[in-house]
């Protein structure tokens, strides 16, 4: 075991750097915070003294100004909102109408070039498979599960090994799956199950991952299998919070379990399926780690987000890739639009 | 059933005994049914994983001809890919050990600098008064739609060219090297987790109850001490949630780290470098496997632990919401 430990010092010294930096910016506030009101409070009482010594009237409040204190838990907040993330929205936003390196103004180009180019339509219709299946599957895979396991023995360990892969990074879920979909030779023993199946059901293996359109949906598989455990715990929860006598009325009345789920347990979680459907639907349009490490958005796989990450800053066309990124942005609206309206129907109702 | 109304326990019992039987019979068949459909959804889930994870175990040769379900016929275990992923001295082997460390060195900062001023905005939001105080949430709150790829182009050049306007600097370029690099990505994480981060503790902090508040008011308690006294201890549970998130988010993201960290072994964390390896050497299956299960095991060890924070902090965030 050759271990460089030394190499490792720098590394380590800025870690314990970041870590003061933390202190004394956090503990800073916190003291500066205390000091402020104390010094006017001294103030205010020398202020008096001296009235009285002079026996001039007190003067007026001068308590500080609650929007004082409000300034100062706020500004770290709002300054970093505004420089990470405020002003290079617009900036981005700005640079999708110039070119590729921000030099000129060039209209919509950009936006004509990504319905004009066959490569980049084919990325933003693939952006639309992944955001019409992996929200309605991983979310009726979660529904299921959680009706399934709801009161079961085990339920907590039943619940926590659909719920695992959430903890799993993209990359690693990716890895995973590609040894899945692994391919060898017809004359050789297969390594990936995937093909192992097919082989013992009699089939050729497959390079899975070569053949558009079927390789987009293995992928998607990946994200839904990350996804179902979100949706599954959501959604369990929403289901115990039915009220108990909901569920026992209904069973005197010899409701039996199809007529359960559709009647009561579906409307019952409405509010819950709603905000779990935008959920996955926001983060699929983002996905990127997936295409990425499994084939580079090759073989007709890219998403937005991917294309998007190859034209900034691996082709350096600024002006493309922040069209693409304002495009997500756009994609995301009307999704959340139709979370507010939802929410808002929601409260007039309860 | 019709002409009365029998107490609850009578009602489910006095039925007559053929239509129980049969109901019973039908029930143990549905649960049964719902049972085996269960098991059958978790094996699938877990199998991927699992195969996965034998595999790291195997020896080079074996793992790249024969699929892992051999193992259980022929097991031949081995801890060699561990030690060539982690400790191997050729470039092509991995490395792993120096990209874990770079990977804890983004990950604490990352966490703890967006915890404590999201805690101090959504205390400021929640129970200080001051003028435009829904303004700035409705603000924070909407921000969290905007996707981070809008974000990473002219942040990049912030760090590497800084900020000028008509060729007035405004803000100079970091001008950063070697490890130095960290501080960009504690950055970059720290602004893109402040919106949701804000939101949740807000859930939490505005719900405490007001007659407390206003009780350490009345004692004569100012801001900071009632933020750190009183509100602190009090949210703790929604603090550890937003943290387990954060961490999670931050130790697994890929996108962050591959722009603002680099690619080399002095910054990179590791999804950065697996995702590497799987694109250069995607059949070397022995690194492949290990390599994954090092980046795993840390977040899964943190997961199955808090998940009941985790778990709480998730409902809370997008069912309140």
């Amino acid at each position: 075991m050759n271990f460089d430990f030394a190499a490792q010092t720098p590394k380590l010294m800025m870690l314990l750097w970041g870590l003061i930096a933390f202190a004394v910016v956090v503990g800073g506030l916190l003291v500066l915070l205390d000091a402020v009101p104390a010094f006017f409070a001294r103030r205010r009482e020398a202020q008096l003294v001296a009235a009285s010594v002079g026996g001039v009237a007190p003067p007026g409040r001068t308590k500080p100004r609650e929007g004082l204190f409000a300034l100062f838990f706020l500004l770290p907040t709002v300054l970093l909102l505004m420089i990470g993330l405020v002003v290079p929205a617009i900036r981005t936003t700005m640079l999708s109408f110039m070119d590729g390196g921000s030099q000129n103004w060039v209209g919509l180009d950009n936006y004509r070039w990504m319905f004009a180019e066959d490569a980049i339509v084919r990325v933003l219709l693939n952006t639309l498979v992944w955001v019409t299946l992996v929200p309605l599957v991983a979310t009726s895979m979660g529904l299921l599960y959680a009706v399934l396991v709801d009161k079961a023995r085990l339920e907590a360990v039943a619940k926590s090994l659909i719920f695992m892969p959430m903890a799993i990074s993209f990359v690693g879920a990716s890895i995973i799956w590609r040894f899945v979909y692994a391919y060898r030779g017809e004359e050789q023993e297969q390594i990936g199950l995937l093909n192992q199946i097919v082989v013992s059901l009699g089939g050729e293996p497959r390079q899975w991952l070569l053949d558009s359109p079927l390789n987009t949906l293995l992928l998607i598989v990946i994200m839904v299998w990350i996804q179902a455990g979100f949706a599954m715990v959501v959604l369990s929860a929403a289901i115990k919070s039915i009220p108990a006598d909901i569920i026992e009325a209904a069973r005197l009345d010899g409701v039996n379990p199809w007529q359960m789920f559709w009647q009561i347990t579906l409307p019952s979680i409405r509010p819950a399926l709603i905000v779990v459907v935008v959920t996955i639907s926001i983060a699929t349009l983002k996905v990127f780690d997936i295409v990425r490490t499994t084939t580079n958005g090759n073989y007709d796989t890219s998403v937005i987000a991917n294309e998007m990450y190859n034209q900034a800053f691996r082709y350096g066309q600024n002006g493309q890739g922040s069209a693409l990124a304002v495009v997500l942005f756009i994609l995301v609206v009307p999704i959340v639009i139709f979370q507010i309206r939802n929410l808002r129907q929601q409260r007039r109702e309860g | 059933m019709t002409t009365t109304t029998p107490p609850v326990a009578a009602g489910t019992q006095a039925t007559d005994g053929r239509s129980t039987r049969a109901s019973r019979v039908r029930k143990r068949l549905n649960s049964r049914t719902a049972t085996l459909v269960a098991i059958v959804i978790a094996v699938v889930w877990t199998i991927p994983t699992f195969g996965l994870f034998i595999s790291s175990f195997r020896p080079e040769n074996q793992l790249k001809t024969t699929g892992w379900w051999t193992f259980f016929r022929d097991p031949e275990f081995t801890l060699q890919n561990y030690q060539d992923v982690l400790f191997g001295q050729s470039s092509s082997s991995g490395q792993l050990a120096s990209y874990f460390i770079n990977s804890l060195v983004i990950t604490l900062p990352s966490v703890l600098f967006p915890l404590a001023f999201a805690a101090l905005a959504a205390y400021a939001l929640a129970w200080i008064n001051f003028r435009g105080r829904d303004w700035i949430y409705i603000g924070i709150f909407a921000l969290q739609i905007v996707p981070l790829q809008m974000a990473l182009v002219p942040l990049l050049s912030f760090f590497s060219r800084g900020v000028s306007l008509g060729g007035v600097t405004l803000l100079p370029a970091w001008n950063l090297d070697g490890a130095q690099n960290f501080a960009q990505v504690w950055f970059a994480h720290t602004c893109f987790a402040l919106p949701f981060a804000v939101f949740l503790l807000h859930n939490f902090i505005s719900q405490l109850p007001r007659d407390l508040m206003e009780a350490a008011r009345v004692d004569g308690a100012t801001h900071p001490k009632i933020f750190r006294t009183i509100v602190l201890p009090l949210v703790a549970p929604a603090l550890a949630a937003f943290g387990i998130f954060q961490f999670l988010w931050v130790w697994n993201d890929l996108l962050v780290a591959l722009i603002f960290a680099g690619g080399s072994d002095v910054t990179a964390p590791l999804t950065v470098r697996l995702a590497e390896l799987a694109g250069t050497r995607g059949n070397e299956w022995q690194r492949l496997t290990a390599g994954a299960f090092v980046s795993i095991v840390v977040p899964l060890m943190v997961f199955l632990s808090l998940q009941r924070y985790f778990v709480r902090g998730l409902l809370a965030g997008s069912v309140k919401g």
